[in-house]
């Protein structure tokens, strides 16, 4: 089973992480306008664009490219058409070499593939080595931002975690010990793995190379610890040239941080070379799972996406509900978009466009230059063709007639205020007319507010009344 | 000038009187207003419920009841001519007026202070003498059309009410049309964030441009019984302070 659906969304507010994720999208619309201060945002964001854009149309000369000059530096590459290809390729590695203590870098592609539930199921024990994602697999939770898997837990739930563990009393307030107790645990996991598993930020198919960016250097451990190391790499990550790739590793960071360079930057070219340190081996596992069907289509943008996990900041749905109320590996807005596109709108994935008030804050926050809400328009669409309500349908259709038509829609709207004024006020209206209750379809409206009655004479009539044409 | 109201279904069907403000003002300002009969509707509506097919329908309706006209096409409501203006390329871009018509959509203020070049129109709240105001950026003023900063111009220009600064200003009120319908708790969440952010800034009302925010803010404060009045910016600029 893909880990990429969970459940249906969850169209309600989280009131118990919402001081949380406000804090965090506070911070980071912090640091968006530190970046819009360091760099020329617009030329950046362009400029990246165009890197992205280049780089999917030509995926399939750049993917023989990346596969020859990392076989070149020595490292193997492995083509997954589909996330069982994918989870039954690291196995096999894994297998094959009797390896069975994987150090797993944080990768959202591990999420979406399921990754850790089939090694799991090989016997292969997997630890995350991320704090945040480590935190989040102790729990038997999921991971709830792009970026930052553990947003929705507080420092008391995670004090209380690791006292449960230890037996120890740790104090929330007290992060530096808090941090120092999962350093050692995670340090003593380091010493016994024997495979690193981790994803990539980009692929670089000049030269072969794979890109890291991360904040607690964990991914440098369980990339050069072990004898060998696997990267779970989707296809749309890879970028042609050095030019493009100076950008985009500042891009990344400046994205989701403000800041031009992440902490630690890693650049992996095959296998260690003679006499160096680092694995013996390097596997690049290059997982399609519906991505290059979405090259020449109105989305092929969203492969564009970098991960930064900015839309989701920036998001107002998203910080009302939450990542795992999107029921994917994959929550916002972009997750809104990339988890039905991927899954060629199996259901209950066409609920996912609705997750949105089309505000367009995510758009205006992507680095790449994705028109989120365009395409959360155009997934809707999908939907409603895939299996759209009938009774909807018919309802909207009527409303084309209707309104495409001038002078039936004056003759409705002359109506409407005459025939729905006294209903209203028959059916309650307080104050000004307003409607505490509506029936129907408009109880969606009235569940939360109240509605406000159509004018008695609409604006058409006025003029016509008062100008005399 | 010339100038073609397009006063949107809403403002028709729900709020007729920003309509008659909105023609008060630009013939207060010179304009010649003229009233296209045949316009109905842009098309949002059904195109954000996922129905392009029926949203194409009406938007043909649209560039059809504006193609012989002369001027600028003005509405009140930044949300349906962002629609008309970038939503309308994608979904009757082959109508050979489209692009046409397309251009010439504005949205008030950005009409008054950029193509007329008047920042200052004057005005006075419709309310006690300095009334402590909330502003709601429009989403698609703010993100879409571009002019946000037009409104904001117009309201410095208004007397009787002073601006109270909420935080993060920018965020979406929670209407979004089908948005509402379809995940009401959600929206009424985000709707409360503005509320509350404007109760605790020591705001009395909430001015923004968009009538569909609007309906969504008051219906929602009068819910919970909060006492905040909601105006659409045209209100606080007729020059009297009477409505």
């Amino acid at each position: 089973v893909s880990g990429r659906v969970v459940h249906p969304p969850r169209r309600e507010p989280d009131p118990a992480i919402t001081p949380t994720l406000h804090r965090a999208a506070g911070n980071w619309a912090a640091n968006r306008v530190r970046a819009k201060e360091t760099v020329d945002w617009d030329e950046w964001r362009d400029r990246a664009t165009a890197i992205r854009t280049d780089a999917i149309a030509e995926l399939p000369e750049l993917l023989a490219r990346f596969e020859a000059r990392l076989t070149e530096a020595g490292g193997t590459v492995h083509h997954a058409a589909t996330a069982e290809e994918a989870r039954a390729a690291v196995v096999r590695i894994c297998a094959e070499r009797g390896l069975r203590r994987a150090l797993k870098g944080k990768s959202m592609l591990s999420e979406e593939l399921g990754l850790n539930a089939a090694l799991a199921e090989a016997g292969i024990e997997a630890v995350e080595t991320d704090l945040g994602e480590w935190i989040v697999q102790l729990l038997g939770d999921r991971p709830s931002h792009i970026l930052a898997p553990a947003v929705h837990l507080s420092a008391e739930q995670v004090a209380a975690l690791f006292s449960e563990r230890s037996g120890e009393t740790f104090d929330a307030a007290d992060t530096g010990r808090l941090v120092g107790y999962a350093r050692k645990a995670l340090r003593e996991s380091f010493l016994a793995g024997d495979v690193g598993i981790t994803g990539a930020n980009f692929a670089v198919a000049e030269t072969g190379t794979l890109v890291l960016v991360e904040s607690e250097g964990n991914l440098r451990m369980a990339t050069s610890l072990p004898l060998v190391h696997i990267a779970v790499v989707g296809i749309e990550k890879l970028l042609r040239d050095w030019d493009g790739a100076a950008h985009m590793i500042e891009m990344l960071p400046l994205a989701a941080h403000g800041r031009r360079s992440a902490t630690y930057t890693s650049l992996i070219t095959g296998p260690a070379r003679d006499g160096d340190d680092g694995p013996e081996e390097v596997h690049v596992v290059l997982v399609d799972d519906g991505r290059s069907a979405l090259r020449g289509t109105e989305l092929e943008s969203a492969l564009h996406c970098i991960r930064c996990g900015a839309c989701l900041y920036a998001c107002p749905v998203y910080r009302q509900v939450g990542g795992h109320a999107y029921g994917a590996a994959y929550s916002g807005p972009i997750g809104a978009v990339i988890t039905p596109a991927l899954e060629g709108m199996k259901p209950p994935t066409g609920e996912l466009p609705w997750m949105s008030s089309l505000c367009g804050a995510c758009t205006e926050a992507c680095p790449v230059g994705i028109p989120l809400d365009d395409h959360l328009v155009t997934l809707r669409a999908w939907a409603q063709r895939h299996d759209g309500d009938a009774a909807e349908r018919t309802f909207w259709e009527a409303w084309a007639r209707l309104w495409s038509r001038p002078a039936s829609y004056r003759a409705m709207a002359a109506t409407a205020g005459r025939v729905l004024q006294p209903l209203w006020r028959a059916a309650g209206g307080g104050a000004g007319g307003w409607l505490r209750r509506a029936p129907g379809p408009l109880s969606g409206w009235t569940d939360e507010r109240d509605a406000r009655p159509p004018a008695a004479e609409p604006f058409h009539a006025r003029w016509k009344h008062a100008r005399g044409r | 000038m010339r100038v073609q109201l397009f006063v949107t279904c809403l403002v028709d069907l729900a709020y007729p009187e920003i309509g008659e403000r909105t023609v008060a003002l630009l013939e207060r300002l010179g304009c010649t207003v003229e009233f296209p009969a045949g316009q109905t509707c842009c098309g949002q509506p059904a195109l954000n419920s996922g129905h392009p097919h029926a949203a194409r329908r009406v938007a043909e309706s649209f560039v059809e009841a504006f193609a012989g006209t002369e001027g600028p096409i003005v509405a009140p409501f930044g949300s349906c001519v962002h629609m008309a203006r970038h939503g309308h390329a994608r979904l009757v871009g082959d109508h050979p007026e489209a692009a046409g018509v397309a251009a010439r959509v504005r949205d008030l203020a950005g009409f008054v202070v950029e193509d007329l070049g008047r920042t200052d129109v004057g005005g006075r709240y419709p309310g006690p003498d300095g009334t402590p105001i909330a502003w709601h950026d429009e989403c698609h003023l703010l993100r879409g059309v571009g002019t946000a900063a037009a409104a904001r111009t117009l309201l410095a220009g208004v007397e009787g009410c002073h601006l109270v600064p909420t935080a993060r200003g920018d965020l979406c009120c929670g209407f979004g049309g089908t948005f509402a319908l379809k995940v009401p708790k959600v929206s009424a969440a985000m709707a409360d964030e503005k509320l509350d952010r404007a109760v605790e800034a020591g705001a009395r009302a909430i001015v923004s441009t968009d009538p569909g925010c609007l309906m969504h803010m008051e219906g929602r404060a009068r819910r919970r019984g909060i006492d905040l009045a909601v105006h659409h910016l045209v209100d606080l600029l007729e020059p009297n302070g009477t409505l």
